[in-house]
């Protein structure tokens, strides 16, 4: 099989501008993976596909991976104006001082595709794509129109992490019901609060139940029932 | 010939229903309660608390260091450390849990909490037959009710506790080993210091 | 489409042309359409597993597969856990085989940490995976059997010899089905020279097993004519779709893991990889039967050649394993077929993220494809030859 960064090449030879970025792994799996920019997705997959020496006809993993926005503080130099008195005389100094910034690295929605190939019987192959962000903009190209295997996996990243897949020709919720809110693989998830909590001797569970009875304002629910 | 097939099939089932009525390997019906298979030696249920000596609650090889409650999967064990610590049965001074609760409702039998206890404090049972009246209370051990014997666990698991008891005596002459070396460079060291006029009775 | 036999030349035209996803039938113009829920409680589902059918008669128009009636977020629970623990959670996903899960998961941690397997627990986890395949493939198709109106008997025959592997199981791993057995870098406990002798009469008694289900099951005209051209599935479709396991090689398509990645020793045992022909359930059906054969040369080779010496990795740990950060896909072929786990490691006690690309959720995808124009009675048996256990495909 060829190297990760021949496959590179030869993607770019054959789409030319089509963003293609190497990430390598630094764990001894020695996996290493191509990022490919959304709007040419599809056309690289079918690249791969297609390819005679390639041959990628088994698109075998698909997963979505959330990373939620990071805030990170750092030091930034900053150079500023500062009015001072200089040997008696009030004058413009400029000082560069450092001074801490806090700033918020935007998260986002990624999708891992694991290809092999049948024909060949090499690979892996890892692709990744990323949303631009974890809210409004989480649309990616769905490459099930070139790889059937990717239709229950897509909806269950769809289900599960909220991306939403163009050109699915059937994008539904896999695993949760129809009208569930939210998106339960996300790092952020929290469990609504709808347990019938059962009497039990656990000092936490019974912590939960008593919380549970504050929210819906003290009445107690059938089946909640904290020490009853 | 048509139909070859399933005279052939059921020459098959009628060479085990005759076989059934002579071959003894072929009876595996066991009446239940009054009849047992016995257990395999690896057979695992729930998890129990090993203790040495006669008395269960000061023979506790459990330190309460918490491990197990850490690593348990689905986090069935409830364990309240001691703030005063007192001899164990080797002599040492150490935490003991003052609540050890596991929910064998939650406990799924994984032996993670056997692997990762480093006293050897945790081990597994063979009692299957737990069924109670009570959902909640009754499916809740405190450490009085896990507490079992090391002669109970040599009963149950005979090769596993035989090595775990030469584990803890090698472990022990071990500390044993380093403590008398500890005493002796200590006393050595002393002895350098300033050389005791009488040693002879230092003893006495 | 008025009649069978024109639905039949409908589909086989489609066939030919060959299709992606499946084509939308049309109920004849005076039929009623019905729409009918099967499952989740239905005795041919395996546990609790729908699929919506809209019917013409008795002839299957469109089947969409309902998920999720077991979903627990086996995966959300896994990051929430060390790598450790989650190693009894693998043992409930396909709870038939949990030492295949087991393999797999270590397999995928061992790829991530670069951590080497001592030689005699590569060779406990050939037989103990080989026994799980057999074991698996008889059990499948004695519920294949099951649904197909034969009660009991096949299933009877399969868990009798399925009993005996269960009970090698036990004496080893202290579980029947939930064995919690492979360790990062190894196993967990040894087995003993007694235990290996067991495990070779068991073996040596699994051909003559096999000789009898042929015999009872086989050449059976009945069978036969149930599973002789029902549910077939083209190999390019069966690719495409990212089909493995027993049900791709019953589409013809030679493809087994054990033979192109040698994860493990699999490289030095000599076994075929039987292929099926038609892409029908009786090539399925046909295609485990070869595998079981298949396995019991494996695990001749594997309990004459196991050699001695430690079952761990020195370097291994038990407690405080926390992988540097990095990701890695490893996968080997279950008895279902790929089974595959994903891990990313931020360096942490936990996982990021874990992944398990489970065979029979996968598999199911071609269902539709294959129970089009068929009767509802074929669906069971579709159904059933396409082997899944739902703790794995609701996860």
């Amino acid at each position: 099989m060829k190297s990760i960064e021949e496959i590179k090449s030869a993607i770019e030879a054959a789409i030319p501008g089509a963003g293609v970025e190497l990430i390598p792994n630094p764990s001894p799996s020695g996996q290493h993976s191509l990022r490919l920019a959304p709007a040419d997705a599809v056309e690289v997959a079918r690249f791969l596909r297609d390819d005679a020496e390639l041959a990628f006809d088994f698109l075998s993993n698909v997963t979505g991976v959330d990373w939620p926005g990071k805030e990170i503080t750092e030091k930034v130099k900053v150079t500023r104006t500062v009015t001072r008195i200089v040997d008696g005389v009030e004058q413009q100094v400029e000082e560069t001082v450092e001074e801490p910034r806090k700033r918020v690295e935007p998260g986002c929605l990624e999708v891992v595709y694991h290809l092999f190939s049948m024909a060949k019987k090499h690979g892996p192959i890892v692709l990744r794509m990323r949303t631009v962000n974890r809210t409004d903009q989480v649309e990616l190209p769905s490459v099930t129109p070139i790889w059937r295997s990717a239709e229950f996996q897509e909806r269950e990243i769809f289900d599960l992490y909220g991306v939403v897949f163009t050109g699915h020709p059937d994008l539904r919720r896999l695993l949760m019901w129809k009208g569930f809110k939210d998106h339960p693989m996300r790092r952020d998830y929290v469990d609504p609060d709808d347990f019938e909590y059962e009497p039990t001797a656990h000092d936490s569970v019974l912590a939960r139940a008593a919380a549970h009875k504050a929210a819906i304002g003290g009445v107690a629910q059938k089946g909640t029932g904290a020490g009853e | 010939m048509l139909g070859e097939g399933i005279l052939k099939g059921m020459a098959e089932t009628a060479r085990n229903f005759a076989g059934s009525f002579v071959s003894k390997e072929r009876l595996t019906t066991v009446e239940y309660p009054e009849e047992r298979i016995p257990t395999f030696e690896n057979a695992r249920v729930f998890p129990f608390l090993v203790y040495d000596t006669n008395d269960w609650e000061a023979g506790l090889r459990c330190v309460a260091c918490q491990i197990c409650e850490k690593e348990c999967p689905p986090k069935c064990i409830y364990i309240d450390k001691s703030k005063d610590k007192k001899p164990d049965y080797a002599g040492k001074q150490q935490f003991y849990p003052t609540r050890f609760d596991i929910d064998i409702s939650v406990c799924m039998s994984c032996q993670i909490c056997v692997e990762v206890c480093p006293f050897e404090a945790i081990k597994m049972d063979t009692e299957f037959e737990l069924a109670t009246g009570d959902r909640f209370g009754g499916l809740l051990l405190d450490r009085k009710q896990l507490a079992k014997s090391n002669e109970y666990y040599h009963r149950i698991h005979p090769t596993e506790a035989a090595e775990v008891d030469v584990r803890l005596a090698e472990e022990k002459a071990k500390a044993n080993a380093k403590a008398k070396a500890a005493a002796d460079a200590a006393a050595a060291k002393a002895a350098a210091a300033k050389p005791a006029p009488h040693v002879e009775g230092a003893g006495d | 489409m008025t009649t069978p036999a024109a639905t039949s030349a409908f589909l086989r035209e489609k066939m030919e042309e060959g299709w992606n996803r499946p084509p939308i039938m049309e109920p004849d113009g005076e039929a009623e359409l019905l729409e009918v829920a099967m499952g989740p409680h239905h005795p041919s589902t395996h546990g609790v597993f729908r699929m919506d059918l809209a019917l013409d008669g008795e002839r299957v128009i469109r089947l969409k597969p309902v998920f999720g009636y077991l979903h627990r977020n086996h995966e959300k629970i896994a990051e929430g856990v060390s790598y450790l623990a989650s190693m009894p959670y693998t043992d409930r996903l396909d709870y038939i085989c949990s030492l295949t899960n087991n393999w797999a998961y270590a397999l995928a941690v061992e790829k991530l940490t670069g951590q080497e397997v001592p030689e005699r627990a590569e060779y406990i986890r050939v037989i103990l995976g080989e026994l799980t395949r057999i074991q698996n493939h008889a059990s499948s198709i004695g519920f294949l059997l099951q649904e197909m109106g034969a009660s009991g008997t096949p299933l009877m025959y399969a868990f009798k010899e399925r009993e005996k592997i269960l009970d090698l199981f036990e004496s080893l791993t202290g579980s029947r089905m939930m064995c919690n057995y492979m360790r990062f870098g190894g196993c967990r406990v040894d087995v003993s020279a007694a235990w290996l002798d067991a495990a070779r009469k068991v073996v040596a008694g699994l051909p003559g097993f096999i000789d009898e289900f042929e015999n009872l099951l086989s050449g059976n005209e009945i069978l036969m004519a149930r599973c002789q051209g029902v549910g077939i599935l083209r190999p390019e479709l069966a690719v495409n779709a990212g089909v493995t396991g027993p049900m791709l090689r019953g589409s013809g398509v030679n493809y087994d893991i054990r033979k192109i990645d040698h994860y493990g020793i699999y490289d030095r045992f000599r076994f075929r990889v039987p292929l099926g022909d038609h892409g029908d359930v009786y090539d399925r059906y046909m295609v485990r039967i070869l595998e079981m054969r298949e396995s019991i040369a494996i695990l001749n080779q594997a309990l004459k050649e196991i050699p001695g010496g430690s079952i761990m990795d020195p370097k291994a740990k038990i407690r405080g394993f926390r992988p540097k950060p990095g990701e890695a896909y490893g996968r080997i072929e279950a008895p279902k077929g790929e089974l595959g786990f994903y891990l990313i490691s931020d360096g942490g006690p936990n996982p990021y993220r874990y992944r398990v690309r489970p065979p029979s959720l996968i598999n199911l995808t071609v269902l539709e494809d294959m129970c089009l124009g068929s009767n509802v009675a074929d669906v069971v048996l579709i159904f059933g030859s396409v082997d899944i256990v739902l703790g794995e495909v609701d996860r």
